[in-house]
């Protein structure tokens, strides 16, 4: 499944489940198209996202991937991730919001390149094991990309 | 731009009369009515041909003026007079970091500030009623009968406290509020859509009082808004206010009375207004102590003086494209809203912003208006063939919960599509614990404290467990307005415990029904008239909805179903002929109650049409 095929029956769903189709309607089709337009809004939400996605499909052949003990990775991508934590650090004390700006595309785009390699282990090779090591270390990624954004966020308030 | 182009409607005539929708655009300065008419949307002036309503409400012992009836008061009657009332709304006197410059009496009051006028105690509910009533008023006469239904803006970054109060001031205005809808997605609306508008494009909206930015997606008549940051206390009247106190400086006057201070800020804005298109503009004032000011205020000193504030709307512009996780580069256009974008060096620092020039093409001041007339007669059922679109919003800031140690845990993130419903689970910290209190919060900061708080209730009758045992589920639901309601629920044991709660600031319905009848009172309007006439255009709305419904998927019911609601039908058709309006409320109930279990296998028909029978790369070409 690609993307935009996602996004195009997202969109025919909606059409036909959003509120604003019911506006004029009674009461109990208002509460249902609320209802039915929040599952699918849900539902999109769980499989654009790489991370859900996957743990979604490895749940489905009996693997929790990041559970509270999943969190084992490897000792070279945790220096690199050192690194990075150190010069997070270092621009938020400067309030360097153009340094952090660099930091997050930096990130952003390998976590792009882990979501790509995701995908392939899941859809083209099942190779359940990797695509599980991979998700371990897109977590990590997210949450340093999210915590560079709160930094910048910071900063600019 | 292509964007640029007003959908026309379908050529086939309508087979019934159109209803009568608007679209309302409640400024802080000024306020439209706007509607569409031939296809074509038009702001709707009053009797003396003015487009615009200044945003003004002016409380006399014996009466009320709005507007341009009330400009004058303004310089006379200042404490009396009420400008920017929405700067005011969903707002507790400790909100108001500005308090000092309006020259009100405010009552400190939990929830929303209140003011003390010559008619009385005035919430700021009230008083955005009144000038929606003046609106109101405005568009029947125009459109000769009631209204069936109305689309409010408010802007993108309003929380849920602002919404809630200006939905109220809707209702109270006796307005069917059928939607509030983001003002900068009002303004993408009115620049239409065809397929060449497709593409990402941001909205810029500096109004009297607030800034938006918004990042909307266009893609195949779905309008998605995909980031909006904004800031809730920076507009236009702060340019003027930079005026006035460089007026101050330069004239060398001491402390000014209310009523000066009035005057002098009108003349601020008209200088603000004359610089836009000259080099320099002269100002001349008397104040009432008899002092005069006569400066001349060049077009570069007002870019300096103002120049923080210019540069105040670059942190939000950054926060939406970060949001959106796009770069200056990847917008296709940015569209400009309200008056104070005309200003040279608001174009001037987008430009530089983005790369490119931004568009102007509509009248910065009227573009939410048509937007939200659009939108107006789409959701009233208006809907041409070719209009065929949707609009998918999101909401501006986090939604989350208290959680031990004054932390706020996001249960809703900001710039989730709506409507959106989403729990999370929690436990008891203490063996036995049968009650918890729950406090509702929004904002993007990590501590409670930094928050703003929108509700607290608690959540009793958790059966006696050890701690960490029940377990409650908390849910949050945020509906296509963006307005919130929480429920709890314990559900180990089967001892269920919910409550739904609405933000305490906002009105009780039993609020709503005093104000109106208090309203009401005071003025001519009949009120049992209109409230008769309005239960019969809810009456014919049902039934015409319920009667479309049986024509499409009629076929979902058996016989004695279906005869169930044709008598329904025709018991509200029957009393909508007669004149007692509490026995049709009761009948439309009924035909709503009847129609329950349809209005689900309907849903669920058109749940597996969108999904089944087609290949799912057919969908990419809805």
């Amino acid at each position: 499944m690609t993307l935009d095929t996602l996004d195009a029956a997202y969109r025919a769903l909606q059409r036909r489940v959003h509120p604003d189709r019911y506006a004029a309607a009674g009461e109990t089709e208002r509460r249902l198209a609320l209802q039915s337009s929040a599952r699918v809004n849900e539902a999109y939400r769980a499989l654009k996202d790489p991370v859900k996605r996957a743990q979604h499909l490895l749940s489905l052949h009996g693997i929790e991937a990041l559970g509270e003990t999943d969190t084992a990775l490897p000792a070279e991508f945790l220096q690199d991730q050192l690194a990075r934590r150190e010069a997070l650090a270092e621009a938020q004390s400067e309030r360097d919001s153009r340094r952090l700006a660099a930091l997050l595309e930096e990130t952003r785009s390998e976590i792009a390149g882990l979501e790509a390699a995701l995908a392939e282990h899941l859809d083209a090779q099942h190779a359940l094991d990797a695509a599980r090591d991979t998700l371990r270390e897109l977590r990590f990624l997210t949450k340093v990309a999210a915590d560079i954004e709160t930094a910048l966020a910071g900063i600019e308030d | 731009m292509a964007l640029l182009q007003i959908v026309e409607p379908d050529e086939a005539p309508a087979p019934r009369p159109p209803r009568r929708a608007v679209g309302i655009d409640l400024g802080t300065t000024n306020s439209l009515v706007a509607t569409v008419r031939n296809g074509i949307p038009v702001v709707l002036p009053d009797a003396q041909g003015r487009p615009l309503l200044p945003s003004l409400v002016h409380y006399r012992k014996d009466g009320v003026d709005v507007g341009y009836a009330a400009q004058e008061s303004l310089v006379v009657d200042p404490q009396n007079t009420i400008v920017s009332v929405k700067r005011l709304m969903g707002r507790g006197l400790a909100d108001l970091s500005d308090a000092r410059r309006f020259p009100y009496r405010f009552i400190d009051v939990p929830g929303m500030v209140q003011i003390e006028t010559g008619a009385g105690r005035r919430t700021p509910v009230e008083v955005s009623a009144e000038i929606l009533k003046t609106l109101r008023q405005r568009a029947e006469a125009s459109l000769g009968g009631a209204l069936d239904g109305a689309v409010i803006t408010v802007p993108a970054y309003f929380d849920d406290a602002q919404r809630q109060a200006t939905k109220d001031a809707g209702r109270l205005a006796g307005l069917n509020v059928l939607r509030l809808l983001n003002e900068p997605t009002a303004a993408a609306i009115a620049y239409g859509l065809d397929n060449a508008s497709e593409g990402t494009y941001a909205v810029y909206d500096l109004g009297g009082g607030t800034f938006d930015l918004s990042i909307l997606k266009l893609s195949r008549g779905v309008f998605e808004v995909l980031a909006t940051a904004g800031d809730t206390a920076l507009g236009g009247d702060d340019f003027d206010h930079r005026v006035y106190c460089w007026m101050l400086e330069t004239g060398r006057v001491g402390p000014v009375s209310p009523s000066d201070t009035r005057l002098l800020m009108l003349k601020a804005r008209d200088a603000k207004e004359n610089l836009t298109t000259h080099a320099s503009t002269p100002i001349l004032a008397t104040l009432s102590t008899g002092e005069t000011i006569d400066a001349t205020l060049s077009a570069e000193r007002f870019v300096e003086i103002s120049a923080t504030l210019v540069a105040k709307t670059l942190g939000p512009m950054r926060k939406a494209l970060r949001d959106a996780r796009l770069t200056p580069a990847e917008i296709k256009g940015v569209v400009m809203v309200g008056g104070a974008t005309r200003m040279p060096q608001i174009q001037k620092a987008v430009a530089e912003f983005f790369g490119a020039p931004p568009l102007n093409n509509l009248d910065p001041e009227q573009v939410v208006a048509l937007g939200a007339a659009i939108q107006a007669n789409v959701l009233v059922g208006n809907r041409a063939h070719d209009e065929d679109w949707l609009l998918l919003d999101v909401i501006p800031l986090s939604l989350g919960l208290e959680t031990m140690g004054g932390l706020c845990e996001k249960i809703v993130p900001r710039n989730a599509t709506i409507p959106v419903a989403r729990a999370q689970e929690f436990t008891t910290f203490k063996d036995g614990q049968t009650a918890m209190a729950i406090h509702v919060v929004q904002g993007e900061r990590e501590k409670v404290a930094d928050c703003r708080s929108l509700a607290r209730f608690e959540l009793r009758g958790i059966p006696p467990l050890v701690a960490g045992a029940a377990r409650i589920r908390v849910t949050f639901q945020v509906d296509a307005d963006g307005l919130l309601s929480v429920s709890a629920r314990e559900q180990t044991t089967g001892v269920e415990a919910a409550i739904t709660v609405k933000p305490s600031y906002g009105l009780a319905d039993a609020d709503i029904a005093r104000m109106l009848e208090e309203s009401h009172a005071h003025a001519a309007e009949d009120m049992a008239a209109r409230a008769l006439a309005e239960a019969q255009v809810e009456a014919e709305r049902v039934v015409a909805a319920t009667e479309g419904a049986l024509a499409a998927d009629g076929d979902l019911l058996a016989e004695r179903e279906r005869a169930a609601i044709g008598s329904a039908i025709a018991t509200v058709r029957r009393l909508a002929a007669g004149n007692d309006r509490h026995a049709l409320a009761a009948a439309v109930a009924a035909l709503n109650r009847a129609t329950e279990e349809f209005a689900e296998r309907r849903m669920n028909r058109s749940i597996s049409h969108a999904l089944t029978g087609r290949n799912v790369d057919s969908l990419a070409d809805d």
